[in-house]
Formats: structure tokens, C-alpha cells, sequence
């Protein structure tokens, strides 16, 4: 009874095993190396507030974009079956709306910044939606209906402000990038905490993650049962959207300043290999978002580790290479299945030996 | 209805990005196709006065960079009807496009022919045809692989240049040690290769030491990451070299949230690259220490050399490339001045 129950949790939860594995492997390794590798202290910044501070805080902050847009495109990867690699330029568009707005008021406020946000948001949206409506009316491929935005995304996000580098200095902006006065944590954490808390919510109340699942595993059955396939594409890219604003928002917020050619660049490819890592079927279907967040941190975590090891600069990629095939051909059904046999074999011999010495 | 609806959503995204479209048409209207210059050309030519020289400019988009935008304007600037010119320009990010645009100006009669190339290879037959048409060619920014008796002269940066400039006045700041966070930009870039270079000397004459040498390629949230994992590993720095100013304010944040002091007289020396305005008014305040120029400025040394052909003399003081190397300087925190940030400042 007990054994069932066991094997069953192992079951389903197997897909969070290879993220897990690859997070304590690299948690062993940096133990390893250095001690004091995870150590957190409280330390005064500039402001003479009290701030958090060590890897794991550095971790844990800077993944938080890659982690808000790995939960977006697991949506779009389920419902979808494909991958969104747009979303770094939508970031930086969106971005650039936030400093367009916060720009065009006679002083930055809390009210102008919730305006920046909204507005930021909605043009996002409005750009998720036309992926969306490329997808799921004219049943382009994801990859292929995306490339446009991101072909062109980070030249509209220039469009909106004209400049390079705009900057916009102000205490309520270092508190969204950094941290709040008097709380510790640093801000984007806190968001990224809400974001997920959004999430769960999201699919305790509504059926979303059902209707989602079953666009992705077989569409025509899903029609056939009276989910609206094109509306649930369509809303999973605006949702992407909507987390690709926030990305951008705290991309800005953490420097004061856009530049729209390097804000968020290449996180696309980081997004959607956290899905991949976070063991969800990039055909579509089924999806545990809880993997895509852990596959964000092990990645964030890869990268802080090659910069504290000092891996030279032009070996950092092929490094960064390595570890992620390894766990790529880890998570791979074929590996899975090979495992899953030689442990059966393993539990059955035991069994018979039990029993033998039962006898 | 809902198809309606995705309908209407279209119709928002194509009206936005039309109304993106339009907005900026304004300071780029210049990069027109090299077809709608033609038709304009003769129109301009009856209104021109007579007298005015006439000059083709082929360059890349202002939206590439910051430096582009000021190189942009300063052509823009100088090349007036004020100033005796009667100027053409184009713009374009691929080699194809400007070799086009430049035939078309060649065709168009125009005295002088000024090209910053998006690519270093394939102007051989374009250079000769205009040589052959009698035009006079100026390169800028970039150089092209061809025979130097196809253009009169070239006025480009020397970035192996700045970063000794960079590192000579580290050296002049005589601290005790000197323990350096570089920060790198793309790697293989011609900034990147010059601004390492002169720092990786003195790395290897043991002058200084390297705490740690990392790529943030060009992007500040990067540089960020990579001093915070120095600030958490204890060991200790007093010198930030940021190869562009974006970065060096991503390392900047990291500092400021880690409690140390930055700037004049402080425990951190940054130093940053390019010379952007919000760049220079840190150096101002005291928070950076020094900033490096890569000047975008090459018009006003173009405009003279074209003026001293249309006298009759001769271009002197080229190196044996025939290239005239830009004048680039570097800003000490303790010596700027608010003029200094009008003049050589870059965006806004």
C-alpha cells in the first residue's frame, strides 16, 4: 500500500525530477567549490536601507524575468504546440511604452507609473494577440508567425522613443527594480511570487488548464466538445503578453534605463529552454508550470556559477552548452524509459530476494 | 462575432505600428529609397543655386546605435545649403542596398561620394566607377577592403586608442593596487577587441590584477549579474572598466545595492565607454570617474578636406592608410564641465 502510494507520487512527479536534479546537482557543486557559496546577509545598501544579500538572493532576483516568461510560454507551448520566440522583443516594446509614458507626464508619480504599467500591458496584449490571431485563425506555425515580431520588434521598440538609451530616474522605479525602502527583498522577487500566486488562482477558479491541455493534445476533439480552440490560443499569447509587459517593467526598472537592443536579448531561447527543462512536452499538451519556473532558476543558476567560477568569456556559451545537453538527453523519453526499466528490474529483484529470505 | 473581433485586433496592431511608422518619420525622413531620390533630383537640382557642391552620403540607420543617431545628425548638420552644400543622404544596414545607392548617386552627378560601409567587402567596381566619373570618395567610421587609390581619405576611430587612453589615466590615478572588474562587450566586436586590448596588457605585466574578466555582451542587466557575483564572493575590487556607459550603470546598481561607495574619491573607480549625456551628468555629479570617447564626429574634418580639394590643395596629414584617426578624448569626473556634456554629450 504503502509502495503504491510511493511509485504514484514518483509518477506524477517525475517530470519535475530532471529541473530538481540539475538544481541540486549545481547546489552540491557550489557547495563544494566554495562553503559559504549560499550564504545570505543582511548588509546596508547606498540608501542606508537594509538589504538582502549572497547568491542565492542574486539567483533568486535575477531570474525573474526568464521565470515570469517561462510561465507565459508554457501556456503558449500547451495550448499551442509551439514557441512563442517573439518575447524579448515584445519586452522590449513593452518597455519602451512604460519609458514613452512615464516620459510624456510633467513628473513621475505612483499614479503615472499604474498608468505606464496599464498601458504597457494593453500594447503588449494587443502584440501577443496578433501572434495569437496568426496561429490560431491562419494556423501559421508558432515559431514562424513569431519570427515577424521578433524580426521586427526591437525596431518598433526604437520607434517609440526615438533614442537610444532613454533613462528615467525616479525613487518609485528603483523601488519596482530594486528594492522597497524597508523591505529587504528585493522587489522583483516579490513580483515574480505574485505572478505565480496569479497563476494558481487563475486555474483553481476557471478551467483554463483543462481547455488549454486539451486544445494542445488533440484540437479537433477539444472542438468536438465544445471548446472554442482559436479563443484558447488566442488568450494564451495575450496571457504571454501580459507576462512579457511585466518582464519588461522590471528590465527597465532594475537600471532607470531602456536600450532597446540589449533589454531582455536572447531570453527567448532561455524561455523556452526552461520549458524544456521543466520536463513539459514542447508538442503541446499536458504541462506542469512549477517545472518551467524550476527550469528558470536551474538556468539562472548555471549562469551565476560560471561567472563565480570565472569561466573565461569566450567559454562561457559552450560551458552553458554542456550542461544543458546533458540535461536535455536526461529528460529525453528514451533516457526515461531505459530508467524506468532498470528500476523495475531492480524493485523486482529486491522482492524476490525479500522473499527467498522470508522463506 | 469573435472573428470580428481578431479583426478588429489586426486592425489595431497594423494601425499602431503605422502610427510607429509615422512618428519617427520626421528626424529620419532622409532615409528615403534610392528611386524616390531620383525623382526628387531634378527638382532640387532647378532650386539649388548654383555653386552649391553637391554630396552623396551613404551611411547606416540611426536606429542601430546611439553613436549612429549623433554620427547621423552631424552629417545632417554640417552638410547645409548654409554651409555651400547641396547634400544627399541614404541609409540602409545592408551592403546590397548602399552599393545601389551609391551607383544611383554616382548617375545623379554628385561631386563627392562619403560611405560608412555596412560591410568591408564587394565597393571595388562602385569606387571605380566613380573614380572614373570623376567623384571624389570619403570614407567615415568604417574602412573598406579595397586599393587605397580608389578614395582620397578615411577618418575613422581607433578603439585600440581609447582603451589606452582609458588605461594610461588609470595608471595616472597612482593607487596602491589595482584590482579590476572588466566588463567586456560583444565579443569580437572591433569596440570590444580595442578596449580589451590595452587592459589586457597590464594584466599581463602584472601592473594589474584581473578580478575577474567577463562578457555582458553590450547588455547592462548582465554587467549587473557579474559584479554582483564578485560583490558576493568577498574578494576585493576598487576598479570597475566597463567597456560602454550602459554597463557600467548596470555595475553601478550593483554597487549601490551592496552599500559601496562609488566615484571621485571613493572606494570604486568606474569608468565607462561611449559618452552619452545621462553618462557624462554621472561624471558630473562625481558618482563615475572617467568616460571614453568614440567620437561620431567625423563631418567637420570631411567638410574641410572637400573644401581644401575645391581650392585647389592638397589633403595633408594621413597616415601611410590614408586614414585621418578621429580625435577622441576621455573625461576625468574632477574636470568636466557642463559644456563638456553639450558638446561631446551623445542622445539627450
Amino acid at each position: 500500500m504503502n509502495k503504491n502510494k510511493q511509485s504514484g507520487f514518483l509518477a506524477n512527479h517525475s517530470q519535475l525530477l530532471i529541473p530538481l536534479i540539475a538544481i541540486v546537482i549545481l547546489v552540491i557543486f557550489n557547495l563544494f567549490r566554495d562553503p559559504s557559496f549560499f550564504s545570505v546577509s543582511l548588509a546596508s545598501n547606498n540608501n542606508g536601507e537594509p538589504v538582502l544579500q549572497g547568491n542565492l538572493i542574486s539567483i533568486l532576483n535575477g531570474a525573474s524575468e526568464l521565470v515570469i516568461l517561462a510561465m507565459g510560454m508554457t501556456l503558449v507551448t500547451a495550448a499551442s504546440g509551439g514557441q512563442d520566440i517573439s518575447v524579448g522583443a515584445l519586452a522590449a516594446i513593452a518597455g519602451s511604452v512604460f519609458v514613452k509614458v512615464l516620459k510624456g507626464g510633467p513628473s513621475i508619480s505612483a499614479f503615472t507609473v499604474l498608468l505606464a504599467v496599464i498601458c504597457c500591458c494593453i500594447v503588449a496584449m494587443i502584440f501577443g494577440s496578433f501572434n495569437g490571431v496568426l496561429v490560431s485563425v491562419f494556423g501559421i506555425q508558432p515559431m514562424i508567425a513569431t519570427l515577424i515580431l521578433f524580426t521586427c520588434g526591437r525596431s518598433i521598440a526604437y520607434w517609440i522613443n526615438g533614442g537610444a538609451t532613454p533613462t528615467v530616474e525616479s525613487p518609485i522605479i528603483n523601488a519596482i527594480g530594486s528594492f522597497i525602502p524597508g523591505i529587504p527583498v528585493p522587489t522583483p522577487i516579490l513580483i515574480v511570487i505574485l505572478t505565480g500566486i496569479l497563476f494558481s488562482v487563475l486555474f483553481r477558479l476557471t478551467t483554463l488548464r483543462l481547455y488549454i491541455q486539451s486544445v494542445g493534445i488533440n484540437q479537433r476533439a477539444a472542438r468536438l466538445n465544445g471548446i472554442n480552440h482559436v479563443g484558447i490560443k488566442l488568450l494564451a499569447f495575450m496571457i504571454l503578453g501580459a507576462c512579457c509587459a511585466i518582464a519588461g517593467v522590471i528590465g527597465v526598472s532594475r537600471l532607470s534605463l531602456i536600450n532597446h537592443e540589449t533589454l531582455l536579448i536572447n531570453i527567448e531561447m532561455d524561455a523556452i529552454l526552461a520549458v524544456a527543462i521543466g520536463g513539459n512536452n514542447l508538442g503541446g499538451g499536458k504541462f506542469r508550470m512549477i517545472g518551467s519556473v524550476l527550469g528558470a532558476y536551474a538556468i539562472q543558476m548555471l549562469t551565476i556559477t560560471l561567472y563565480a567560477m570565472k569561466v573565461p568569456s569566450t567559454d562561457v556559451k559552450a560551458y552553458k552548452a554542456i550542461v544543458i545537453i546533458i540535461l536535455v538527453v536526461m529528460g529525453s523519453p528514451v533516457v526515461k524509459e531505459a530508467f524506468d526499466r532498470y528500476l523495475k528490474k531492480f524493485r523486482e529483484k529486491r522482492e524476490t530476494l525479500a522473499g527467498k529470505e522470508a522463506a | 462575432m469573435k472573428k470580428l473581433i481578431a479583426l478588429l485586433l489586426t486592425g489595431c496592431m497594423v494601425a499602431s505600428i503605422a502610427g510607429c511608422a509615422a512618428a519617427p518619420a520626421a528626424p529620419a525622413a532622409p532615409a528615403a529609397e534610392p528611386a524616390a531620390e531620383e525623382e526628387a533630383a531634378p527638382a532640387e537640382e532647378a532650386a539649388a543655386a548654383e555653386g552649391l557642391i553637391k554630396v552623396g552620403v551613404v551611411n547606416n540607420p540611426p536606429s542601430e546605435s546611439g553613436y549612429r543617431e549623433a554620427n547621423v545628425n552631424d552629417f545632417i548638420n554640417v552638410f547645409t545649403a548654409d554651409n555651400g552644400y547641396d547634400a544627399k543622404f541614404f541609409y540602409s544596414i545592408k551592403n546590397d542596398e548602399q552599393l545601389s545607392a551609391a551607383r544611383q548617386f554616382i548617375t545623379d552627378g554628385i561631386d563627392y561620394l562619403l560611405i560608412s560601409a555596412a560591410e568591408t567587402t564587394g565597393w571595388d567596381a562602385v569606387l571605380k566607377d566613380a573614380q572614373d566619373a570623376g567623384i571624389s570618395v570619403f570614407l567615415f567610421d568604417r574602412m573598406i577592403d579595397c586599393d587605397p587609390e580608389l578614395f582620397e581619405a578615411a577618418v575613422v576611430s581607433d578603439m585600440a586608442q581609447e582603451g589606452e587612453t582609458a588605461v594610461n589615466w588609470l595608471l595616472s590615478l597612482d593607487l596602491p593596487e589595482y584590482n579590476v572588474i572588466h566588463i567586456q562587450g560583444a565579443m569580437g566586436s572591433d569596440a570590444q577587441l580595442g578596449r580589451t586590448g590595452a587592459l589586457d596588457a597590464q594584466f599581463e605585466s602584472g601592473k594589474m590584477n584581473k578580478v575577474v574578466q567577463q562578457t555582458a555582451t553590450w547588455d547592462e542587466a548582465e554587467a549587473k549579474k557579474i559584479v554582483e557575483s564578485v560583490i558576493n564572493s568577498k574578494e576585493p575590487f576598487n576598479v570597475i572598466y566597463a567597456e560602454n556607459d550602459g554597463m557600467a550603470k548596470g555595475a553601478v546598481a550593483a554597487l549601490d545595492e551592496a552599500g559601496i561607495t562609488h566615484g571621485v574619491d571613493k572606494d570604486v573607480v568606474v569608468m565607462g565607454f561611449d559618452c552619452n549625456k545621462w553618462a557624462l551628468r554621472e561624471l558630473l555629479a562625481g558618482n563615475w570617474n572617467y568616460d571614453g570617447q568614440c567620437s561620431p564626429f567625423q563631418a567637420q574634418v570631411i567638410s574641410d578636406m572637400i573644401q581644401t580639394l575645391e581650392s585647389g590643395g592638397t589633403i595633408e596629414g594621413l597616415n601611410d592608410a590614408k586614414q585621418i584617426i578621429s580625435v577622441e578624448k576621455g573625461f576625468d569626473a574632477r574636470e568636466i564641465t557642463e559644456e563638456d556634456i553639450a558638446t561631446y554629450g551623445l542622445g539627450e
